[in-house]
Order: C-alpha cells, then structure tokens, then sequence
C-alpha cells in the first residue's frame, strides 16, 4: 500500500478494499515510527486527519467521490491551513495557527484529500538542504548522512520514505525540483500563474509557484489537475481554461525535439550526475526522441540575477513580521522601534536575516539602479535565451542539481555553495516557465540522480507525457529506500 | 564595490533588524562573498535592454468595488500577541 500509485490507492478506495479512514491511520502510524528519524512533517494533527477522512469515507459511500477523494496528502508547512499550526519553517510563526485556508488546500479540501501533517522545510523556504528550519533538519532517507535537498526537503523526504503517498511544495529557485532530485522522487514546477499563491507564505512573488511532489509523473498529473486554477484573491492568477494534465500521458515521443543546452553539460556538473544524465537521454533515444544541441548563453548569469532579485522581494514580503499581528513577540522591549527590531531578530533564523539585508541594500537609495533594475535586465536576456532555444526544440532536459545529495553540515558555513546548488532550477524561475524533475538514478554513495525536464509555458501535459513514458520503460521512480 | 561594517548596521537599522557588533563583522564577511557573486552581472552589457519584473506580461486585474470578505476580526485576533478592546496593542508611539 505504501508504494502504491494515486491511481492504485484510488481504485482500491472505489473498490471499498479499503476505506480512506484506514489508509489513513497506517500512514500516520507509519510516520509516527519512521518520521522521529527523518523529521519531515512539523506538524501532525490527527483529529483533523482523520476527521477529513471520515468525510471522505461517506462522500466514497454516496458516490461523489473525485479521483484523488480519500488520499492523505502531505502539505508544505508554508500553505497556510485553518486551524493548523503553520510555521514556514520559522520561529517568527511558531504560535501562528492560521485563521484560513490557502487556495491550494481548499482545492485539496474540496477534492476530498487528507491533510496527513505539514511537512518541514527552510525557514520561509529560503534553503537548498532543509538545514534553516527552526523545527531541525531533515534527513535523506537513502542516506541519512545526507541532506534532502530544500527548500521542499521534509515534502520530498516524505515520498520518498513513503510517509505520505503524495505531497505539495513550492518552489521559488528549484524549491520542489532539487529536494525532488535529492529524494529520488518527481516534483514539477507548474508555468507561473497556474497555482494560487493565496496562502502560500509569501518569499518572491514574482518567482514563487506551488506544485506536486509524487511518486511518478502520472501521480503528477492527477495532482496538478486538482492544484491548478484561477483564483481571483491571488492578482496574479492566470484565467485559463481547465485543462486535463493527464490527458498526453500514453502520448509516443517519436519526432519530440529534446534540447540539451550545451551550458548545462559543461564544468561544473559531476561525473556520476553526467553519467545517469547520459544513460537517461539513451533512454529517450530509444523512444524515439531526437537531441538538438541549443545554448542558452546567459545560463551563469541566474544564480547572480536570483539572489538579487528574490532577496529584494523577500525583503519587501518579510517586512509583515513585525509582532503586532501576529506570530512572534520580543517578550521585552522599550519603545516601538525597539520591539520590531527584537522581533525579527529573534524571530528569523540567519539565513533569513541575511537575505533581508541583501534586499534591503540593493533596493536602497544610489544601488536600486545597479543591482535590482540590473538584474531585471539579465532576467529578459535570459528569458529571451529560451525564447530563442524553443525555435529548434520542444522540450529542454539536463541535471536537476550538479551533484548528488551533499552531506549534513558540508555547505551550511558557507551560503555561496549552497547557492550554486539551484544553478540549473533558477532560470525556470526567473522565466516562469514549467520544469520538473524525475529520478533518473543513482551517483556517488547511491544517492539519487534527478533529470531535469524545461518545457514551454503551458506546456506540462506535454513534460508529464515525456516523463511518463520513460518511466514505462524504467523503474527508477518505484524505488524506494525504506 | 566595498562593503563596511557601517553599510551593514545601517542596512540592517533599515530593515528593522537588531544586530550587535559580532553579528555584523560575521555578516559583513558573508554579504561581501555574495556581493562578489553578484557583481558578476556588471560584465553584460544592458543598455538597450527594458528591466522585466514579472515572468507574464499581464494586465492587473481589477474587480468590483463590493464586499467579498465577511467580519473575522475575533478570529483573527485571537493569534495577535496583544489585542485589547478589539485594538491591536503596541508601545506608545504619540506622548
């Protein structure tokens, strides 16, 4: 039951082999004994569980059910969820316990799913290793000496151990895709707009999107199917029509143009990454697929443009923690000044803070032209790039990460490595274009192995399709270390 | 560009962050790494292109001008740090 599929655990809830309020107290059972080593999820709470399951089980009795109705779905603690402590990862929010739903849960909700616990992740998703929450850190669940990637990390951690059949993340510089690559599992990075951001606790706003973490691609488009939709309280929310994200799945790939960017299989990425990269591009070969070499000239310059320009908005979101409201108080302070800056002193966590401050400085007086506007113009030429690359393919692949899951500790002391972890993801950020990741093997220590699928905007049927049919011929994402 | 200990404190005084004489050396060291990083972008020549800010050239949305949301102020005070008379409290800010 652990491993099995969305449509698997679907049928067998139709069929009445099980009921929801059973799947869903072996899955907390399963947490319960296997999360106190991981420490993915921040917050259970099993009355709503189950309560949700219950609810579940008579709209499974009645017949209106949904396809996903009855399943427990793992929820980033950054979608705020009512009546749920939702932290961010932080102790700025660490007594906030959120007075509505975000439209991603209400969705859920409306689907019928479980909400089985809120899964960690970086303090206010700031993170490429799960190392900034205040809740601790996650543990890679095929090596525990490894982190899980971030800043997604308790979510991908949590498919990937099987604690939950499926999970949300969201994802601002490669927030689902690196954790996803990390973990072994798929994750995909809807086009921006498609995903309510209403709730989700702001970092970037012009980068941040949310999206599924699964099992399979097929998974995938199950869940983006319930995610995905206009919604008016979030301003930049794309008014589309309804699309089934299933629909290309059984699709051939025969004639697909597949885009390697010479950028991206050059230094810096490692042996064993290039390796299962490699094998995996045999395998769309087979399928029929075509490679065109393309090159995104600008590709180095993301990772600069990404921290100055999600910094500054950070920095613009942040300034909302201020003790008044909500969430943390300095519990002493002289005068109001005073108690708003021991406020965010205690209650942001160093990486935070630092972040805070680059935005602060590049959106001030005599540097906004040099850094932020700067960075804006790079952030066309890079859009651009892949403008011109979509001329002579439909679909661009490459390595998630550079390198297979660091250990624990490796990059924490030193922020510019862990930055250079998101140096493929950044791009489909500053773009707003759709990327996912599948697992694709294992490199050095057996650690897992994501490849990186970019496609054009709107174009996810399209990437699910190529993701699934490779995953008909492998059988890396049914793999599971526990 | 040099980053000193002053930029760092005065930074954070604008982001209303408190910051001992410690934290700012230790920061100072950490921002000026980045700051290297990101001076990497001046080497591109920019001039003649326009600063995109969104990922969608889209239009803001406007709506009617009628209420959508219902009165939840209980509700939402009931998480604030310190409400009293259904006003959230702060330090004295006017003698």
């Amino acid at each position: 039951m652990f491993n099995a599929s969305l449509k698997q655990l679907s049928s067998q809830l139709a069929e009445k082999k099980i009921s929801s309020t059973e799947l869903t107290t072996e899955f907390l059972n399963r947490i319960k004994k296997l999360n106190p080593e991981y420490n993915a999820f921040i917050t259970l709470n099993e009355d709503i569980s189950l309560a949700q399951a219950q609810a579940a089980d008579k709209m499974l009795a009645s017949g209106q059910a949904g396809p996903l109705t009855g399943i427990p779905i793992a929820q980033k603690d950054i979608f705020c969820a009512k009546g749920w402590l939702t932290t961010c990862g932080s102790k700025m929010l660490s007594n906030f316990i959120s007075p509505y739903d975000a439209g991603v849960i209400e969705r859920f909700n409306q689907a019928g799913t479980v909400n089985i616990g809120k899964t960690n992740m970086d303090e206010f998703a700031m993170g490429s290793s799960n190392e900034t929450s205040f809740y601790g850190l996650v543990k890679n669940p095929w090596d525990v000496a490894a982190v899980p990637g971030g800043s997604s990390g308790g979510a991908a951690c949590a498919v990937a151990a099987r604690l939950a059949p499926a999970a949300t993340g969201t994802d601002t510089g490669g927030s689902i895709r690196q954790p996803a690559a990390l973990c072994g599992i798929s994750g995909i990075k809807p086009t921006y707009g498609l995903v309510s951001r209403y709730g989700m606790i702001a970092f970037a706003s012009s980068l941040d999107q949310g999206g599924p973490m699964a099992k399979s691609a097929e998974d995938l488009a199950l869940l983006l199917n319930i995610m995905v939709g206009f919604d008016p309280r979030d301003s930049t929310s794309l008014q589309r029509d309804v699309e089934d994200y299933a629909r290309d799945l059984q699709k051939p790939l025969a004639g697909l143009r597949i885009g390697l960017p010479k950028e991206y299989f050059a230094e810096g990425m490692s042996k064993d990454v290039e390796s299962a990269i490699e094998k995996a591009l045999d395998e769309y070969r087979k399928l029929g697929a075509e490679m065109v070499e393309i090159s995104l000239p600008n590709a180095a310059l993301s990772i600069p443009v990404y921290y100055v320009l999600a910094p500054a908005e950070a920095s613009s979101n942040l300034s909302r923690f201020d003790g008044v409201r909500y969430g943390h108080r300095a519990p002493s302070y002289s005068d109001l000044g005073d108690m708003y800056r021991k406020t965010r002193a205690q209650g942001f966590g160093a990486e935070v803070k630092r972040r805070i401050l680059i935005g602060t400085y590049v959106l001030s007086h005599g540097y906004y032209d040099a850094y932020y506007i700067k960075a804006q113009k790079l952030r066309r030429l890079i859009a651009q790039d892949f403008t011109e690359a979509y001329q002579q393919c439909n679909i661009i692949m490459g390595p998630t990460t550079p390198t297979v899951a660091f250990n624990l500790g490796e990059k924490s002391g030193d922020p510019i490595q862990m930055y250079l972890s998101d140096i493929y993801t950044s791009a489909a950020n500053l773009t707003g274009l759709p990327a996912m990741s599948i697992p694709v093997g294992f490199g050095d220590k057996n650690r897992p192995v994501g490849l990186h699928i970019i496609g054009n905007y709107f174009m996810e049927a399209q990437m699910l399709n190529a993701a699934h049919q490779y995953q008909q011929i492998t059988d890396w994402h049914l793999q599971s270390p526990v | 560009m040099t980053l000193t200990v002053n930029d760092v404190k005065r930074i954070a005084d604008l982001a209303y962050i408190e910051i001992d004489e410690g934290e700012a050396k230790e920061t100072l060291i950490q921002l000026s790494g980045i700051f290297n990083l990101i001076e990497t972008m001046q080497a591109v020549d920019t001039s003649t292109v326009e600063p995109m800010s969104h990922a969608q050239s889209v239009v803001q949305r406007l709506r009617e001008d009628e209420v959508t949301e219902t009165d939840q102020r209980e509700l939402c005070q009931s998480i604030a740090p310190q409400v009293e008379a259904g006003l959230y409290l702060v330090p004295q800010v006017i003698e």
